[in-house]
């Protein structure tokens, strides 16, 4: 590298991370101030984990993201295998068509209109409040969905067709077939689609704000609640203790050679690279 | 035979079984809710049809008062025009950046671009609240920015609740979005087409501008839509950095949403939708017009 390049991306790396460096060295401040660090202390981590409510919306998200990741994860694999075998091209365009439309969409028309939906329909059936965890999954189910589908249907195309074939012809069910035979094929696509669709459900903001209600939070919800008004500390504690699992998984990920572990760090360059197909 | 036949029928029987439940779900979750905005967008409170939440979003009115006095402006058209301007301008910012960073990495050994890569994407893992949030405890008039100028002795600058503050925020959340296409189209690119330039006696700039230029289209106008359309439509950006005093289109939605208004919020995200959508079959086509010459 040419010393003018080393400063420049040098420069984007501080730009990066300068922001993030410094949430981590405030969250050890005693005071409240953002501008003088005056004594390190753990009092605002203190602070944090006495917060009963964020501990809550911790627990709510993962329950959230296990659950969106896996239902989509089923749904999304069983949806390629079955477009995949679509003969009809005019189907085919339709079914790619609607899978792109969450892919395109702003998230905030995603929300608002998952949302028109969820309260026309709870007045229907005289709900006071439509809005609840089972909307939220929904929600989180749907935006998950493209993504997975995007992730095994090129297994899917670059699996050698006469695998499945050749395993009827010696005896298997088409079902026994699948199973033993396509299923460990396109595993490693099936695998990145559940890793990206809790990446994805961890971190959503703006589709839960719409679909959540006011009884379920999530930690994103929760860290919009909590800046609101504002500003304290704590956020700075949850942002630096937030950095060092992510540090940490891509450190394991990094160090474990499997092809799974791969994938966890190619999750969010995937998610790119999706929207990055999608519109071009 | 017809032991193979009634296989491969219980073949497609399965695959259709394999796609029922996703069918059944996209048209109910994905088709059905965007039929309710445009529902919502033209009826009104009783579900009657109407015009007027679309009419109000063109003709609504409100007064401003700055430096040049008191003028009546269109309020949603005046939002909408922001949102592109700070919209638009944060995407050249992050290209003008983003471009060379992703040439400069797509240049570099198998090893630095792999580290390069994960550390760009390390933001992208952190919530973008946090992100934003990070950027208003740096940018707050007694804050971290103008603590370091006061050090170097300069008198400090008002920038939280500015355009400006509004579109550090912008760039600095969307900027690895911009880098990760055009470095993906970059790394895959031929080394031979670009010696076979120099060869023929292009210099640097040349190359740059006949050969990679041209072949890294593809990953630019993903990376403008990837930056585009998240800056055009967000609200938490501007109510943390602009102090809630520049209203985005994204604001304007979620104004009406927490208001109760939902006709109205739902015109607007109609509109929104609309307006994104000619977009992007505009840049579609001259995408292809480039492909194709």
């Amino acid at each position: 590298m040419k010393p003018i390049s080393k400063v420049y991306t040098a420069l984007i790396m501080l730009f990066l991370f300068a922001p993030i460096a410094i949430l981590l060295v405030f969250s050890f401040n005693l005071a409240k101030s953002l501008s003088v660090f005056s004594h390190f202390s753990l009092y605002w981590y203190r602070e944090l984990f006495r917060d009963s409510e964020t501990l809550g919306a911790v627990r709510n998200t993962l329950v959230l993201a296990v659950s969106a990741a896996l239902i989509s994860t089923v749904m999304g694999t069983a949806a390629a295998v079955g477009i995949n075998k679509l003969r009809s091209k005019y189907l085919r365009t339709m079914m790619d068509t609607v899978t792109n439309i969450p892919m395109i969409n702003p998230d905030i028309i995603t929300g608002i209109s998952l949302m028109l939906m969820f309260v026309f329909v709870g007045r229907l059936f005289g709900a006071a409040t439509s809005l609840n965890f089972a909307t939220m999954l929904i929600a989180h189910v749907t935006f998950c969905l493209p993504y997975v589908i995007l992730q095994v249907l090129p297994k899917l195309q670059q699996m050698d067709r006469s695998l499945p074939e050749a395993a009827m012809d010696l005896g298997c069910t088409p079902l026994r077939a699948f199973f033993k035979v396509e299923i460990p094929e396109i595993l490693p696509g099936v695998i990145t689609g559940l890793i990206m669709a809790f990446t994805l459900s961890l971190d959503d903001f703006v589709i839960s704000y719409f679909t959540a209600g006011n009884g379920f939070q999530t930690l994103p919800i929760r860290i919009y609640n909590m800046t609101k008004k504002t500003v304290t500390p704590k956020m700075y504690a949850l942002a630096t203790i937030i950095f060092f699992v992510i540090l940490a998984l891509l450190l394991i990920s990094n160090l474990s050679d499997s092809d799974s572990a791969e994938t966890v760090k190619k999750a969010k360059r995937k998610k790119a690279k999706a929207k990055e197909a999608v519109s071009t | 035979m017809g032991n193979k036949n009634m296989a491969a029928r219980r073949g497609s029987l399965i695959q259709r079984l394999c796609l029922a439940p996703y069918s059944v779900w996209a048209a109910l979750f994905i088709v059905v809710p965007l039929i309710f905005v445009a529902y919502y967008a033209f009826t009104d409170n009783a579900f009657n049809f109407t015009l007027d939440n679309v009419r109000r979003f063109f003709t609504a009115t409100s007064n401003v008062t700055d430096e040049a006095g008191t003028r009546e402006v269109h309020t949603y058209l005046l939002i909408f025009m922001r949102s592109l301007k700070l919209a638009v301008i944060s995407t050249v910012i992050c290209l003008i950046m983003g471009y060379p960073a992703a040439y400069i990495i797509s240049t570099a050994s198998a090893r630095t671009q792999k580290i390069m890569i994960a550390l760009i994407m390390i933001p992208m893992w952190m919530n973008f609240l946090i992100r934003t949030y990070a950027w208003m405890t740096i940018l707050q008039d007694t804050g971290i920015f103008n603590g370091m100028l006061g050090l170097l002795g300069l008198k400090p600058i008002h920038i939280i609740g500015t355009e400006g503050a509004v579109v550090i925020g912008m760039v600095y959340d969307y900027f690895p979005y911009m880098i990760l296409p055009i470095y993906s189209v970059m790394a895959k690119m031929d080394v031979k087409l670009l010696e076979a330039a120099r060869d023929l006696g292009c210099n640097s700039f040349g190359v740059l501008r006949r050969v990679i230029w041209p072949l890294s289209l593809p990953g630019v106008f993903s990376g403008i839509t990837m930056v585009l359309i998240p800056s055009i439509s967000t609200f938490y950006i501007s109510q943390k950095l602009g102090n809630g005093k520049f209203y985005l289109i994204g604001d304007a939605i979620e104004g009406q949403y927490v208001a109760n208004n939902l006709h109205f919020a739902a015109a607007i995200a109609f509109i929104l939708m609309v307006i994104l959508l000619v977009c992007m079959a505009v840049m579609q086509r001259s995408a292809n017009r480039r492909a194709a010459v």
